[in-house]
């Protein structure tokens, strides 16, 4: 099921990645997608300002963030969330 | 003891976007200061300077990289990109262990600080990009560019003002000469005409509203400029060894301090460092042909820079060519040396000596040869470049023909 929020986190990643869109698939991982810790704050920084919304993300402890970021799927359900939550859409 | 020589040199600045054009205007005494073009310029009183005009980081660079370098640090590796192709050397080994890079920036990534200060002050915005101190330290071009050419010896960065990149390059020749290094990429940059970069400047009361004069008894003050000067320093006998082509040999470094003023500079101190690079240079005063001077255009510096070089020069500060390129260049702040180097060069190398242009009145108080408005012709075998910084520190390099 696609939403607004998926097709503009993909965008994003995407970009980072420098892929198309249509090669960013939802099981793929960050490091499939051959992006890095900077890139990786670089699109948290982006779907940031994309949604106007704050990602609790501390890079030096990613795995006990409350933020999952272990495929493009769990980005995606987590940013979804967000935007419920801080825009209660 | 290592002798030391120049094997490459790179250069964007308002002349030109690579040494070939900055000698040729050096030589037509073509002066690179205009109107700046930025953001908010009309809210500032002065509005000149020595931009690097039609400049597009498109060009030469791609995206993420252009969101990770600030101006001064594209300025740097276009410069470091000219130098090193014209050395023929590349880094790897033993040869990349022993290479590395110092370069000078007074103040590193200006226009990134400026352009965040507005996001999150004017704008209101609460988020920056996660890049910006990567971004604007003061080190990021020196880290780029060992990490561009593979230089994995000594790198940093030295910040002492208007003098950076003279320190810069006299820490570059001391590493060589002692051994420790084979190759040094050295020079520097300085990217600070932004708003906030010149209104900076501006509170001062040092800065001309309508032009660089240097030595002119009617000169009204400095003028900003931008860009980069990067050098290859290399070991002589590593240099003979693969047939490079020598450019010129450093035989001299001298520094100061006047340990008296924050900003009005000294004679005794500057004239110190004059005498010093002499010295470490073994020559004598009579053999020095040529001066770059640090020639700012501001009242102070020029008439206590006139009264260094005769006191340090003695008899023969009377037959010494010395001129300013800041004329055409503008002041480049922690960049200045590096551009003014080229002036060196193409003294010792094509017996050209660049002009003091924008030269209208002689001052009795600067009564030396300034090679008023027009590039002259001559042989010159010894040259000397000056640089005094704010904060009272002196930096002096001595050149020779080879």
């Amino acid at each position: 099921m696609s939403s607004e929020v998926q097709d503009k986190v993909i965008e994003i990643i995407a970009e980072q990645a420098v892929l198309e869109v249509s090669d960013v698939k939802l099981d793929a991982t960050l490091e499939d997608l051959g992006i890095d810790s900077m890139g990786l704050v670089e699109s948290i920084f982006a779907i940031e300002e994309a949604f106007d919304i704050q990602v609790p993300f501390n890079a030096n402890e990613p795995e006990k963030s409350e933020f999952d970021i272990s495929s493009v799927g769990a980005i995606v359900t987590a940013i979804e969330a967000l935007v419920a939550e801080q825009k209660g859409t | 003891m290592h002798r030391v020589v120049i094997t490459g040199m790179g250069t964007i600045n308002a002349l030109g976007t690579d040494v070939p054009t900055t000698l040729e205007a050096f030589r037509e005494g073509r002066c690179g200061i205009g109107p700046l073009e930025f953001r908010d310029v009309e809210r500032l009183s002065i509005r000149i300077g020595g931009q690097v005009r039609d400049y597009d980081p498109e060009a030469s660079f791609n995206r993420q990289q252009i969101a990770l370098y600030d101006r001064f640090t594209q300025f740097t590796l276009l410069a470091a990109q000219e130098a090193v192709g014209q050395s023929g050397l590349s880094f790897a080994g033993e040869l990349a262990a022993r290479s590395g890079v110092v370069l000078g920036t007074a103040g590193g990534g200006v226009t990134t600080w400026d352009e965040n200060y507005r996001t999150v002050y004017e704008e209101g915005k609460n988020r920056v990009h996660p890049f910006v101190v990567p971004k604007l330290m003061n080190n990021a071009a020196a880290s780029h560019v060992s990490m561009t050419h593979n230089l994995k010896g000594p790198s940093f960065t030295v910040a002492t003002a208007c003098a950076s990149s003279n320190h810069a390059m006299g820490q570059a020749f001391q590493l060589i000469r002692s051994g420790m290094c084979t190759v040094m990429l050295t020079g520097g940059s300085e990217s600070m005409l932004c708003f906030g970069g010149v209104k900076a400047w501006e509170g001062l009361r040092v800065m001309s509203k309508d032009a660089c004069r240097p030595f002119s008894a009617n000169r009204n003050g400095m003028v900003q400029g931008e860009g980069a000067g990067v050098f290859v320093f290399e070991e002589m006998e590593h240099a003979k060894k693969r047939g490079a082509t020598i450019l010129a040999e450093v035989i001299g470094f001298a520094m100061t301090s006047d340990a008296a003023d924050i900003v009005m500079p000294s004679q005794q101190g500057a004239a110190r460092a004059i005498r010093g690079a002499m010295q470490d240079a073994k020559v004598n005063p009579e053999q020095i042909g040529y001066i770059n001077a640090h020639g700012t255009g501001t009242a102070a510096n020029d008439k206590t820079e006139c009264a260094a070089v005769a006191d340090a020069l003695g008899h023969h500060a009377d037959a010494v060519m010395i001129s300013s390129t800041k004329s055409m260049h503008g002041h480049l702040i922690g960049g200045t040396g590096a551009v003014e180097l080229l002036a060196c060069i193409l003294a010792l190398r094509d017996g050209i000596i660049a002009p003091t242009i924008g030269y209208e009145e002689p001052d009795p108080e600067c009564a030396l040869d300034v090679v008023p408005n027009v590039a002259r012709e001559a042989k010159v075998d010894v040259v000397l470049s000056n640089a005094f910084a704010f904060g009272g520190l002196n930096a002096v390099l001595a050149l020779r023909k080879v």
